[in-house]
């Protein structure tokens, strides 16, 4: 499993990187969700891998941590999700705006000199 | 009032003062005046009740507890010498606002001089009485910025400004230096104690970090005191107004740096670096100095340059060190600061009355002003070192422990000639002062015709020359025991009582005195009118300017340095930057990784699961056809980047995440609708863009391509080795234990983010408003390109009405799927506490809830049926969370401690009830809000663009506030 997923984490992070060295701004938005995907998981995987032991406790009684998916990675990355969700929403609109203004998409607002 | 009280007020009451001059009306030219006068004379007369037990040899000392915990407190001590100091501070303070009453004009803003005069005073006060290092740097630098605003007076003269730009870049770089020395001092003596660090000065000798620690206490030092190759700005301060140098260039400010000098001397001095640093840069102060006056035209830049010279002898024997040498230091700081602030005061007066400081200009003034001229003439004796006057006491022990003192290196050897030849020059430009400007024939060409001043424009002069004589002829009377006072309490309690006397018999001293006065004289005689005619400066020296390096230095500093560097990493291109950001992190990460590899055991790992593998196969395809279609197939780019998210959500569903999955899921959903929406604004990519498949532009790639894949194996490289190493014991296990028992829920990820981390969360809700605020701004003045105006091409084709009636079933579907949705939506807000699910979910829910109804319909169909009120929604939630934090206020516990019980329901059974929920609540209806109105905000622009643009747009502007 956990080769599995350390290699999906680098594709994700490579395709998302690759695109945020690109130069036209749809392409940026693209990248940066990918690479959010690639840290998030990297975050998340940092609590290790736990298949079917979701962080829900029993009703009292003794609590033995080892039994459960470590709950702090999962609650940052939870903030995680939400926050990549404004910044998309926020550069998206930035990205149309700034394509109306300058009637070009590239990222630097005029074409390049070829 | 008991003793420490009056040293607090001595401190504090010119900055009270300097408060309300600040506040007094731009005319009030004699309020101000009588205000700054009395706050000088009421320090001076608690000078006077405290002279009693100083001179008991006492240290008085005062606490203001600041910040004890890092040894900053304001601590303030009056020994003898800092006695003597303010004394001599708000002396000639007193005169100098008496003089400036009558030599401003009625144009120039009279609260702004005594406001800032009074502040300087105090900031002067506080740094010769600071008992705590630090606190004497702070007030250090005050003297060093409030200076600026004084030699900047008249803003309007460029000259005065970059004066005074010159010499708060000088000083206040000197000040951060000594900051410099001052913390290693602390470090070393293990306090910041003015008293203790005195004491320690074994220690601090012995430290390895003395050497630095010296240098860097004696640039600050001589920045100030304006001591060769820092002695620049001093005459460029000259563009003051002639009170302000009266003040700071004669008694205050350049003493300050001496008075450090003196101060610290048992501390840092009395190794041979010290002696070689200070006096061989005092003595070369002092022959440079004196040799530059001689070539000065202007009255005000000789007295400048003679100022630099007498503080470079006055260095000098700081530098010896020796009991004598430390009371001729002292002498001379009392000295100088009288017959100079006399000169500049007379040299004002003729500027003021004649309209010119030029002495090639100026003649032959002793029949227009006699009794100036006269005052003039014994000041400038007294520079000279005349005998009978103050300066030839100073000067004579100067001689005397030149002669006298011995360690034998060449340069002690050499102090006596050296002394005596720039006696020499001193002597013969206080002669050229005096014959100049006072004899000679009448003078032809004056902006004015000279007059006597009014009265009380002199009366300052006066008394300062009555001091001269009166110092000069009975010196043990009058300054010697406030000297030996303040000597001793440099030197310590068991220092010889030091006889000042005029007659000390015909010795080397005196000898030097005569040889200095003839030479002087003959010097000054030979070369009297090819000094006028020559240049300012003497012969091939006057082109080598220190100033000149100053300002490349300041060029390079503030205008082609920085230019350069935009040239270089200019933020005019994005994507160099954003390799350079990517390289930075692969350096970072691979820094990480160098030999942290054997931090751990390797745990293994476990075999992959055939599915999980399957999925990720295809996540990766997305991925990467994400990236490989995102230039000219946007769209299809966006369902693979949905197809990668997809996967990315059930890899938290699979690995025991429920709730990331649940809320990626959601997420996923208005992203990529999102995403959609702001499709429609991006131009046409049907043709291939210029120049894309040129060479340059497929290396481009080609490099790219190699730094993503080095940075992607970097990435998975760490997170594999994290992987595959045990977990050790974290907070996560505290959470897990007590989430149940101090949260009252089961579900630890919700219980974490609504309580033990609630503050977090209230945080991340106030971003997530504020981004859809900035959304909601951003989009109202939205102006499209032209080509994106107009409805879109899909709309448009004959094959379209088809395509409504196609969509048809699924949009009655989604109408109908609303109530479900609230439902779930509602449903996950409930059990968020216990199960999966929460705020955060229930809100994006909810929101998916109205924007399916867009989807199905159209934004008008929506909007005549539901009213939505995103501002609400995000200001009720916010207010909300806010309000359940606060209320635990009420009960006495700090914001946001929550509280849970479970409450018995009927019909529907035990309910958990905490304030978590109450909390949770706030949280959804800010997320709901949020993400509500940046949609509907990018959906609205549909609407708009059909009449954006329109020819009566820009006539009428006020139609887009209403949109």
């Amino acid at each position: 499993m956990e080769i599995v997923l350390s290699a999906a984490i680098g594709i994700l992070a490579a395709s998302g990187a690759w695109l945020l060295m690109r130069p036209r701004t749809f392409q940026v938005i693209v990248g940066l969700c990918l690479l959010s995907y690639a840290v998030n998981l990297f975050i998340f995987s940092m609590g290790r891998l736990t298949v079917g032991a979701p962080a829900i406790m029993p009703k009292g009684g003794f609590v033995n941590p080892d039994a459960f998916a470590d709950p702090i990675p999962q609650a940052l990355v939870l903030t995680a999700i939400v926050i990549s969700f404004a910044t998309t929403a926020l550069f998206l609109v930035v990205m149309i705006v700034a394509r109306g203004f300058s009637g070009t998409d590239h990222v630097d607002g005029q074409e390049r000199n070829p | 009032m008991n003793e420490p009280n009056l040293i607090l007020l001595l401190v504090f009451l010119p900055f009270a003062g300097a408060l309300v001059a600040s506040t007094m009306p731009a005319g009030a030219r004699t309020g101000t005046a009588w205000l700054s006068g009395l706050v000088m004379t009421a320090g001076l007369l608690i000078l006077a009740a405290l002279h009693g037990p100083v001179a008991e040899g006492r240290v008085l000392l005062e606490t203001l507890s600041w910040v004890p915990s890092l040894g900053l407190d304001l601590d303030f001590r009056l020994d003898g010498f800092a006695w003597l100091f303010v004394t001599l501070v708000l002396g000639i303070g007193l005169l100098v606002v008496l003089y400036a009453r009558y030599y401003l004009a009625k144009s120039d803003p009279a609260p702004r001089f005594h406001a800032c005069i009074l502040a300087f005073t105090g900031a002067m006060i506080g740094m010769l009485t600071s008992g705590n290092v630090i606190m004497l740097v702070v007030f250090w630098e005050l003297t060093s910025l409030i200076s600026f605003l004084l030699i900047g007076y008249w803003h309007r003269s460029p000259a005065a400004r970059d004066g005074a730009r010159m010499a708060l870049v000088v000083t206040a770089a000197g000040g951060l230096c000594l900051l410099g020395a001052m913390l290693l001092l602390g470090q070393i003596a293990g306090t910041y104690d003015l008293d203790r660090i005195l004491a320690s000065g074994d220690v601090i000798r012995a430290h390895p970090l003395y050497g630095t620690t010296l240098a860097l206490f004696l640039v600050g030092a001589f920045t100030k005191s304006a001591q060769v190759p820092f002695h620049f700005w001093l005459p460029n301060a000259m563009a003051a107004p002639t009170p302000v140098s009266a003040f700071l260039h004669s008694a205050t400010m350049v003493k300050a740096g001496v008075f450090l000098l003196v101060r610290f001397s048992p501390a840092l001095g009395g190794t041979e670096a010290w002696f070689f640093a200070v006096t061989g840069v005092g003595m070369a102060t002092l022959l440079f100095g004196a040799v530059i006056a001689l070539f000065r035209h202007d009255l005000k830049g000789l007295l400048a340059y003679s100022t630099i010279s007498h503080l470079g002898l006055i260095t000098a024997l700081a530098g010896i060190g020796s009991n004598g040498a430390i009371v001729a230091a002292i002498f001379h700081i009392a000295n100088h600061a009288v017959f100079k602030a006399s000169l500049f005061m007379a040299a004002g007066i003729i500027d003021h009355e004649s309209g010119t400081r030029d002495m090639r200009r100026l003649s032959g003034l002793m029949r227009l002003m006699p009794a100036t001229g006269s005052l003039a003439i014994v000041a400038a004796a007294a520079m000279a070192g005349v005998p009978l006057l103050n300066g030839f006491l100073s000067k004579e022990m100067f001689f005397a422990e030149a002669v006298e003192w011995h360690n034998g290196t060449w340069l002690d050897n050499s102090l006596p000639y050296i002394a005596t030849l720039a006696s020499v020059f001193s002597v013969a430009y206080s002669l050229r002062f005096i014959a100049t400007v006072f004899f000679g024939p009448p003078p032809t060409d004056l902006p004015k015709t000279p007059q006597e001043p009014v009265r009380w424009l002199r009366r300052p002069v006066e008394l300062l020359v009555l001091i001269c004589l009166v110092v000069g002829i009975m010196p043990g009377l009058t300054l010697g025991p406030t000297l030996n006072m303040a000597a001793r309490s440099v030197m310590g309690a068991d220092m010889p009582y030091y006889s000042v006397s005029v007659w000390h018999g015909l010795n080397t001293p005196l000898l030097m005195s005569l040889i200095a006065m003839v030479l002087g004289a003959v010097l000054y005689l030979t070369f009297a009118s090819r000094i006028a005619q020559g240049p300012e400066g003497p012969p091939l020296v006057y082109k080598l300017q220190a100033q000149r390096f100053y300002e490349r230095v300041m060029l390079a500093a503030t205008w082609t340095g920085p230019r350069r560097l935009v040239r270089l990493f200019g933020p005019d291109r994005l994507q160099p930057q954003l390799r350079l950001i990517v390289l930075l992190a692969i350096g970072a990460m691979a820094y990480m990784m160098w030999g942290s590899t054997g931090l751990a055991p390797w745990r293994g790992f476990t075999d992959p699961n055939i599915g999980f593998l399957l999925m990720w196969t295809v996540g990766a395809a997305c991925a990467v056809g994400a990236a490989w279609q995102a230039k000219y197939h946007r769209f299809a780019s966006l369902v693979l980047l949905g197809g990668a998210g997809l996967v990315t959500c059930l890899t938290f569903a699979w690995l025991s995440a429920p709730d990331l999955a649940v809320t990626q899921l959601l997420v996923e959903v208005v992203t990529t609708v999102l995403l959609l929406l702001g499709l429609r604004w991006l131009p046409k990519r049907l043709v291939e863009i210029q120049g894309d498949r040129l060479r340059a532009a497929r290396i481009r790639r080609s490099v790219d391509l190699v730094i993503a894949v080095v940075f992607g194996a970097t990435v998975s490289a760490i997170a594999f080795t994290v992987m595959t190493r045990p977990q050790l014991s974290t907070v996560g296990d505290w959470f897990l234990r007590n989430a149940y028992s101090e949260g009252g829920g089961t579900n630890v990820v919700n219980v974490i983010l609504v309580d033990f981390r609630a503050f977090d969360t209230f945080g991340e809700i106030t971003v997530l408003v504020i981004v859809a605020l900035t959304v909601f701004a951003l989009l109202r003045r939205f102006r499209p390109a032209v080509e994106s105006t107009g409805r879109p091409e899909q709309q448009a084709l004959p094959t379209a009405r088809d395509l409504q009636e196609d969509m048809l079933i699924p949009s009655v579907i989604m109408q109908w799927m609303f109530p479900v949705t609230i439902v779930l939506s509602a449903y996950l807000f409930m059990r968020g506490h216990d199960l999966p699910g929460g705020g955060f979910s229930a809100g994006v829910t909810l929101a998916i809830a109205f924007l399916l109804q867009y989807l199905a319909t159209h934004v008008r169909w929506v909007e005549s049926r539901l009213t939505v009120l995103p501002t609400r929604w995000m200001g009720f939630g916010l207010l909300i969370a806010g309000g359940t934090g606060m209320a635990s206020w009420v009960f006495g516990y700090p914001f946001l401690t929550g509280h849970a019980q479970y409450v018995d329901l009927p019909l529907i059974g035990e309910v958990p009830a905490a304030t978590a929920m109450i909390f949770d609540l706030g949280v959804f209806g800010a997320v709901t809000g949020a993400t509500i109105l940046m949609l509907i905000a990018i959906a609205h622009q549909s609407l708009r663009s059909t009449r954006v643009r329109a020819p009566d747009e820009v006539s009428r502007p006020d139609r887009e506030e209403a949109a």
